[in-house]
């Protein structure tokens, strides 16, 4: 939620006064409304280099909009989704991406949810192996003894 | 000179909260009664002081004494009063000192609730909620003082930042620190069961009602950034996966887990270590939220200073607290006797799984948020984990989840039969099938995941309503036909009961407004007055740009009209640029038209010299659905809270005075 208020403060760090509210402005719109679809798609998935967790389609920053434009022409030039994708990264290193690649460095990551769901079935299945709860054991002497202190208390 | 009598309050209350946190201590080594006795007052005396101290920062935003450091960094003169007054939290100084203050109302309420916290457990509930309060209080002295002072005074503050001049974040901080910091409180019961080593039902009975406190107003809090950064930021997102937002949602569903897990122990005796390690982890994670924020780990706007000092402290108090309560439930658990167990196939079976895919989907944020740092940190690799990633793990655990919800409600406890709950379910299946089946064949060609959105929302809400009608009708013997006897039992249901279906049908009003998005439309054009653009079946037209004057702020106002299609007039909305003077900052404002529970958004773009404008319109079909749905969960949570057994404070207490005869039974 914070992403726009970022760029909005980078954009005072940088000395920039006004901020522009639109990211994608009318004048990047592709005029092929399939192929438009297909780079606001790329667009989402790719990270703003100098904003924080946010995508170039969200932000106003310069880069993010030489991003888009960047995007826009591969795919005039007839790149597919993937090598658009694979350009840039190039480019700009694994960090443009929003969604992390699967590798190893990523593993633990990406397992993450699995793991969770499957030490927890673990832990579940641990638990209910474990013997029948033993019986309720009868009061100790001493607890006898209290229990009767306590009755006969005034 | 109020200011320094507000510095010596919070020096007091550091004074007051060390007597709180270790006279009962002393007490329980010494035996000394009366000694004990005296954390009550103390933390009584502890929130009197910082809540002196709060109100002295907040007269001196309000009187604008801009010889206090902290009014002149975050206030102006010509700003309004809400926002003099909301600014006292609008800044890392103040609102550590609110997040204080909440700490110390938890810790004096929890001393006033004498009827309904036993008087060991209260003591020891009260010394752990002294010694976070403690610490924190040292933290505000030490390295973030609001009432430091400046000489010489400037003429004039600098002013609040005017994206948090906004009535929406006015009230967000308050209530999402009521939801983070109360869960102190389900933290100190459990430090406080693990020192006694007994943990039992009365013990569960007793922190429920905390808990549930703390997520209502969490929900509240979620709830009321999520709309604001709808409406302020321009684009009509309403969830991002932003870290701060992760802070904020881990506890939550962490919170939400223990909640549930306290039902069970409550009632069959269950789950004991387990809830008290969720509890220790639910503040745990509220901790680690405060300290992404407020550390400037993740940079952003919530981290109003990024001082490194301040950073390294509150990693101190992570580390104390988070280390020392796991340690403590390391050493001590084992002590605790395990309870009872239980058939797979029950209503507490189905709460088990409710716990397994809640804290698997905390853990995938936790996991998200912080990969990234640690992988940094350990290897120098650069990567990012945005939305894409978070909606590819986060749903698929969320979706089963969503699915068991009725299920536990219509299983019985201890032995239940599914196949006579789903037959209970028919209906929800059926209604909700229906809801998916219609919505696609409207909007053949759509996306496929919107329909089947709105038949697990449909699913889930008439789900609660038959759990509802079914208790109602009764079971076996007492089972009936008639209507009216229907009605009498629904409305003699327990008050908690009516909580819970309405909290859960909740869920499923605001799995209807995310489903909506599916829908979402979007348009994008560069205008003359005169000219038009389309979002889904709804047209704007621009009528004129115009400025227009605020009280501190003046603004570029884009005036539009707006139709159907077919040409019915539905509305005007305005959208425009705010320039503040003050900080030299331009925000947008939103245009926003609301269609029953469907929003129509506009956003204003740049100002071209020639009088053109950008303009972004949105549809977004039944997204209010989404705030409003958790406004229900937090109603169902509030609902619940006024059941006889759980109501906390006062209201026992003039209970207990009555003879039992006179409790009219429920």
């Amino acid at each position: 939620m914070m992403s726009r208020l970022r760029s909005a403060l980078v954009a005072l760090a940088l000395g920039l006064v006004a901020v522009p509210a639109l990211a994608v402005q009318p004048d990047e719109v592709l005029k092929d409304p399939a192929m438009e679809t297909r780079a606001r798609h790329i667009s989402e998935g790719l990270r703003c280099l100098v904003c924080q967790n946010q995508s170039i389609d969200d932000s106003d920053a310069p880069l993010a909009k030489d991003l888009r434009v960047l995007v826009r022409e591969r795919l005039k030039e007839g790149d597919s989704n993937e090598q658009v994708v694979d350009y840039v990264v190039a480019r700009y290193g694994e960090f443009v991406l929003l969604r992390p690649v699967f590798g190893w460095h990523t593993l633990l990551l990406w397992l993450s949810p699995l793991l969770a769901v499957g030490l927890g079935a673990f832990g579940i299945w641990r638990l209910s192996r474990r013997r029948a709860p033993t019986k309720a054991e009868g009061l100790s002497e001493a607890e006898a003894a209290e229990v009767e202190a306590l009755l006969k208390r005034p | 000179m109020i200011v320094e009598v507000g510095h010596y309050a919070l020096a007091l209350a550091l004074a007051l909260s060390l007597v709180q946190a270790v006279m009962p201590a002393w007490a329980a080594r010494s035996g000394d009664a009366a000694l004990r006795e005296v954390a009550g007052p103390a933390a009584l005396g502890t929130f009197a002081c910082i809540l002196f101290a709060f109100c002295a920062l907040t007269y001196a935003h309000v009187a604008s004494d801009f010889s206090v450091q902290n009014v002149v960094e975050n206030s102006h003169t010509a700003k309004p009063l809400i926002y003099k007054i909301s600014g006292v939290w609008g800044n890392h100084e103040g609102s550590m000192l609110l997040w204080v203050l909440i700490l110390a109302l938890f810790g004096a309420w929890v001393a006033g609730a004498k009827a309904s916290v036993p008087p060991v457990l209260r003591t020891n509930v009260l010394m752990v909620q002294a010694s976070i309060t403690f610490v924190f209080v040292l933290f505000i002295i030490t390295t973030s003082n609001p009432f430091a002072r400046v000489a010489p005074a400037p003429l004039e503050g600098n002013d609040l930042n005017p994206l948090l001049q906004d009535a929406g974040l006015a009230i967000h901080p308050p209530l999402l620190y009521l939801g983070y910091v109360g869960f102190s409180i389900s933290f100190a019961f459990a430090v406080a069961a693990l020192i006694e080593g007994r943990i039992d039902a009365v013990w569960a009975r007793a922190v429920r009602p905390w808990t549930l406190i703390a997520w209502s107003f969490l929900t509240l809090g979620i709830a009321m950034g999520s709309y604001w950064a709808y409406y302020e930021l321009g684009w009509g997102g309403w969830w991002f996966w932003d870290p701060v937002e992760n802070a904020s949602l881990m506890p939550w569903i962490a919170g939400t887990a223990l909640l549930h897990s306290t039902v069970v122990m409550e009632k069959r005796d269950a789950l004991k270590v387990w809830t008290v390690l969720l509890a220790i982890l639910t503040f745990s994670l509220s901790l680690v939220g405060t300290f992404i924020v407020r550390s400037g780990l993740l940079t952003s706007v919530h981290s109003f200073a990024s001082d490194p000092s301040r950073g390294v402290f509150i990693l101190g108090i992570l580390a104390l607290f988070i280390g020392g309560s796991l340690s403590l439930f390391a050493w001590r658990a084992p002590t605790l006797r395990q309870g009872g167990l239980f058939a797979p196939i029950s209503r507490e079976g189905a709460l088990v799984l409710n716990n397994l895919f809640l804290v698997a989907a905390c853990a995938t944020v936790f996991v998200g948020t912080l990969y990234p740092l640690l992988l940094e940190m350990l290897t120098a690799e650069k990567i990012s984990v945005g939305p894409p990633f978070f909606n590819w793990t986060f749903v698929p655990l969320a979706l089963p989840l969503l699915v068991i919800v009725p299920f536990g409600q219509a299983l019985a406890w201890k032995r239940g039969d599914i196949a006579a709950a789903a037959q209970r379910l028919l209906a929800a299946f059926a209604l909700a099938l229906v809801v998916g089946v219609v919505a696609a064949a409207l909007t053949w060609g759509g996306p496929v995941m919107a329909p089947v959105g709105l038949g697990f929302g449909a699913y889930l809400i008439i789900g609660s309503a038959l759990e509802i009608w079914s208790r109602a009708r009764g079971y076996g013997q007492s089972r009936t036909r008639d209507l009216g006897t229907t009605w009498r039992r629904a409305v003699g249901l327990p008050r908690s009961a009516w909580g819970t279906a309405l909290a859960h049908a909740g869920v499923g009003v605001v799995v209807l407004g995310i489903a909506g998005q599916g829908w979402a439309t979007e348009g994008l054009a560069t205008l003359k007055p005169g000219g038009q653009v389309a979002a889904g079946p709804y047209v704007a037209t621009l009528d004129r740009v115009g400025p227009r004057k605020g009280e501190n702020y003046e603004e570029t106002t884009a005036f539009l009209t707006l139709r159907t299609k077919e040409g019915d007039a539905v509305g005007t909305v305005e959208t425009g640029k705010r320039f503040y003077p003050s900080r030299r900052m331009t925000v947008t404002e939103s245009g926003l038209k609301t269609v029953g529970v469907s929003q129509i958004y506009a956003s204003l773009g740049e100002v071209m010299p020639d009088g053109s404008i950008g303009l972004r319109l949105y549809h977004k079909p039944l997204v209010l659905l989404i705030w409003i749905g958790a406004l229900i969960m937090a109603a169902g949570g509030g609902l619940s809270l006024t059941d006889r057994r759980m109501r906390v404070g006062a209201p026992v207490k003039a209970r207990a005075k009555l003879p039992p005869a006179a409790v009219p039974a429920e």
